[in-house]
């Protein structure tokens, strides 16, 4: 016996909210602790600086930096500073925002291996100032800073990275 | 006979009511390097971990991927079990049981501080059909419980007062603890009503804080441990999720749990066969309702065994010597690690100043919160 096809379709916004709903906000709000790592980083990026931890074991250079080497299972305390430079890992071009919308200019995400830091190690963030034909793995970037009084001490107050 | 399996390594951090200093893996990390120390292995030794965690009490989805770089864990198994300690530890006790793992790790931790409105995340645990729509703090299902317990069993407002300023005190010998207090029964029933008869000081604070523990099999138990301490019996249920067919002032789920936990530990006198018991005594009144359940006394003797001090550090059945969950903070799950951290210490003759004689056999007991119905227990011995 074949089975009966039902179709289904799209409900008109009228008959939407004709619909019975259970309709609840939650205040799903927190305020993560940052703790010394990520604190310090984020100071660092307040000042302009990208500052990174070198792992005495393995010897690699970490950004974003971290309390412990996740390889070596050991402390990492030696603080280093590493340029605001890079090569493009990979990106994407992407045409949908974070809601789902439909985005006339696309946004440009890119993970960034930053000077200075062990290879294949970097940073997730947006490239600016380039088009995006031309953009390519490898490419050398530069980060470009907000002006020092508008830093917050986070990982925007890199605008983004552009073409050096 | 099945192999047996241990527990060979525990870790932990100081419980405290904020830890604004310390991200939550940085936390981890202090716990698991102080347990891999304990056991004397290393991470590499390891073949799967576990984590006990709620995404909507961490404040990310997916939060296993949040785990392994504490841990040690980088490439290789790791799960998370949504729920509590000793459900992790189930979980652990399974898979080595199962031939696949000779050892597995257990996390457990709490950043509750972190949540800015914790009662709307219990809120969301409640049904939207039947309960959410009347918009109450889940503390009310607390309130109901206690007018229930007290109706059935004749326990009054002052036994539940002395289960916290017990329990809180007890907390004050112990350096885990973030909750130690001296208060008076009195300086508890001057505080206000939250939900009738269940008053502010009856609702605990909220802690932060991180426990690991390592299970390991019989072979690598006899060539790594000293005093191993075993896990004779564990189990877990969960009774029926709508708050209005509950059996209010009873747990039926933390009876079964005991039952199939005793059972494998051939246990048949609870009373007289344990040296000593941790249980979920959150809210003061819980204390009544899983002691009865876990047959820690007859059916409605609770009230009086504890009036008369068989439950007390120098009664006949030492119950929540540690603190309790007065003394540890509401932990979503982790309180009963440190439960679990005491009893360990315990059968090992660790506990310092808390140490009672000839420990041989202890209970464990978890009780996941509002507003859920499940519960998790252990037995173990050294």
């Amino acid at each position: 016996m074949t089975p009966e096809i039902v179709r289904g379709r799209e409900l008109s916004k009228d008959e939407f909210d004709k619909l019975p709903k259970v309709i609840f906000h939650p205040k799903a709000q927190y305020a993560y602790d940052c703790g010394n790592a990520i604190n310090r980083y984020l100071e660092g990026l307040k000042n302009g600086k990208i500052l990174a931890v070198k792992c005495h074991k393995c010897h690699r250079v970490l950004v974003p930096p971290r309390s412990f080497c996740e390889q070596c299972y050991v402390p990492v305390d030696h603080w280093v500073e590493v340029k605001d430079s890079g090569i493009i890992n990979t990106f994407s071009i992407s045409y949908v925002s974070a809601d789902v919308t439909r985005l006339k200019e696309p946004q440009l995400p890119a993970v960034i291996d930053i000077d200075g830091a062990s290879p294949g190690i970097g940073i997730m963030h947006m490239l600016g100032e380039v088009k995006p034909k031309e953009i390519k793995i490898g490419m050398k970037v530069k980060a470009v800073w907000k002006p020092a009084a508008e830093r917050t001490g986070a990982i925007t107050d890199i605008k983004y990275f552009k073409p050096a | 006979m099945k192999d047996k399996i241990a527990i060979i390594g525990i870790g932990c951090t100081q419980a405290r009511p904020t830890s604004g200093d310390v991200s939550y893996r940085e936390m981890i990390y202090e716990a698991a390097v102080k347990a891999y120390n304990y056991a004397g292995i290393s991470p590499r030794d390891v073949g799967t971990f576990i984590s006990t965690a709620e995404d909507m009490t961490e404040g990310v989805s997916i939060f296993d991927e949040y785990v392994p770089d504490q841990l040690g864990a980088v490439l290789k198994p790791v799960h998370t079990i949504s729920g509590d300690c000793l459900q992790g530890i189930a979980s652990a006790y399974l898979q080595i049981a199962t031939g696949a793992f000779r050892v597995a790790v257990v996390e457990t931790h709490s950043k509750a501080s972190n949540i800015l409105f914790p009662a709307h995340i219990e809120e969301f645990a409640m049904d939207p059909h039947y309960s959410r729509y009347l918009h109450l703090d889940p503390v009310i299902l607390a309130g109901m419980e206690m007018r229930k317990l007290c109706e059935d069993t004749g326990a009054n407002e002052r036994d539940v007062a002395r289960v916290i300023t017990e329990a809180r005190r007890n907390a004050m010998e112990n350096d885990l603890a973030a909750y130690p207090g001296n208060f008076s029964i009195n300086d508890i029933l001057a505080t206000g009503y939250v939900a009738e008869p269940l008053r502010s000081s009856m609702v605990q604070g909220t802690s932060d804080g991180a426990c690991i523990f390592i299970l390991a099999s019989e072979d690598v138990t006899r060539a790594t441990c000293k005093k191993p301490v075993y896990i004779d019996g564990i189990s877990f249920f969960t009774g029926e999720p709508s708050m209005d067919t509950w059996k209010f002032g009873k747990s039926k789920f933390t009876e079964l749990a005991s039952a199939k936990a005793y059972k494998m530990a051939g246990i048949k006198c609870p009373y007289r066969e344990l040296s000593f018991a941790e249980i979920d005594d959150s809210y003061g009144y819980k204390f009544f309702i899983h002691a009865e359940a876990l047959h820690l006394c007859e059916s409605g003797e609770s009230v009086d065994f504890f009036r008369n001090g068989a439950f007390s550090p120098a009664g006949e059945l030492p119950v929540n010597i540690s603190g309790g969950v007065p003394g540890f903070g509401k932990m979503h799950g982790a309180a009963c690690g440190y439960q679990l951290i005491e009893s360990v210490r315990q059968l090992r003759g660790e506990a310092g100043k808390r140490q009672l004689k000839d420990t041989s056999r202890g209970l464990v007991q978890s009780w996941r919160g509002l507003p859920t119905q499940t519960g998790a227990v252990a037995i173990l011995s050294n």
